[in-house]
């Protein structure tokens, strides 16, 4: 138990960048080292972490911990990977407030800000780059970008309506197809 | 208070449940979501701490969820975001590694992913446009009337555009650190 707790505190600790940084390291813990996982099983948790909502490391290593130890262990690394962020946010935050005011502080975050957008930016075009191209998508990658850039609907309902129209689409438009990949 | 952690605590269990595709994924609907709460004052602060997010250890997600929580009702409200941002994924993992091993497989996931997928990129896109026509010709949302051009900030915006284009696999920190130093030397000494 201690264990698990230990290696997602360090995973938790030692990435930077979160999500697909992480996956490395917990191939290292959970698969070289420990061996509470399988080869093949890790694949599948990163199946399923891609699949389901939320954050990659808080899926696998629920994942992970309940493979090992049951409820236990999943609240176990759950807890461990998320408690060096608690803290050293914490503590960023506050030591942050004291200099919120501070000119030189605030002209490099003017330049940060910049940074920022340009990196949300590329993120967009990188997931973009990864996408299975048809016609649907195309008109789903337009959907999300007019909805959202002239906030014509709410976010959580472009993604419920992508969503909608992804099962009418593969379950019951192209029957064949879907069945032919599963 | 009570009222303060319980919002906290909902509005990131919602983020939580609708983010599909890791870190990135999230910044449309937590900007939607903390601007409509005032949250902070401006798109501007959040960018802040975005940045501060992206450039220490652990998952994007969490640092977000506690930093937003922490500004609002100190550490019970890191707390109280961060274990909001975190349940919807814990309550469904566990449901799938107990029951339901077969899920990525599913069709109805299958074709639910295949619509949510080039969903994300489009929204994060529509953000990423906001962000930067705000960010460096100071343009809001659709008033597309009045803008300024800042030769300063218009190269800041080239060279991490460029350095990002060049190395594509260069690390978040690297470019937060760039056009802090930029910042720092374009808006500060010159």
């Amino acid at each position: 138990m201690l264990k698990i707790f230990f290696a997602f505190f360090k995973i938790g600790l030692f990435t930077f960048g979160g999500g697909y940084s992480m996956i490395p390291l917990i191939h290292f813990y959970a698969v070289d080292k420990f061996k509470w996982i399988g080869e093949e099983e890790f694949i599948d948790i990163i199946a399923i972490a891609e699949s389901t909502p939320g954050p990659i490391a808080i899926n696998s290593a629920t994942y992970v911990g309940y493979k090992t130890n049951g409820v236990k262990g999943s609240i176990a690394a759950t807890v461990g990977v998320v408690l060096p962020s608690l803290m050293i946010i914490i503590i960023i935050a506050a030591f942050l407030m004291q200099f919120k005011d501070n000119q030189w502080v605030e002209y490099a975050f003017m330049g940060i800000r910049i940074g920022v957008s340009v990196m949300i930016f590329n993120a967009a075009i990188r997931i973009y780059k990864k996408l299975n191209k048809n016609i649907l998508s195309y008109i789903l990658i337009a959907f999300g970008f007019i909805t959202i850039y002239f906030k014509l609907v709410p976010i959580v309902f472009v993604i419920l309506i992508g969503g909608v129209i992804g099962i009418v689409s593969h379950v019951f438009i192209h029957k064949k197809e879907v069945n032919g990949d599963v | 208070m009570f009222s303060l952690l319980f919002k906290l605590f909902y509005t990131f269990f919602k983020i939580g449940v609708f983010t599909f595709g890791g870190g990135y994924a999230m910044i449309p609907l937590i900007t939607e979501e903390v601007m409509k709460n005032n949250w902070v004052e401006s798109t501007d602060v959040l960018l802040d701490f975005i940045a501060i997010a992206e450039s220490t250890p652990g998952a994007f997600a969490i640092n977000i969820a506690t930093f937003i929580g922490f500004e609002q009702a100190n550490v019970i409200g890191a707390i109280a975001a961060t274990l909001g941002v975190v349940l919807p994924s814990f309550i469904i993992i566990l449901i799938i590694a107990k029951a339901f091993t077969k899920f990525a497989t599913n069709k109805y996931v299958i074709g639910f992913l295949a619509g949510v997928r080039p969903v994300v990129p489009g929204i994060i896109f529509s953000v990423g446009v906001a962000f930067i026509l705000k960010s460096v010709f100071k343009i809001e949302g659709i008033e597309f009337g009045t803008f300024t051009l800042e030769w300063g900030s218009i190269l800041i915006l080239a060279v991490i555009f460029a350095i990002s284009q060049k190395w594509k696999k260069v690390h978040p920190i690297y470019l937060v650190a760039i056009s802090g130093v930029l910042g720092l030397l374009i808006y500060g000494v010159l």
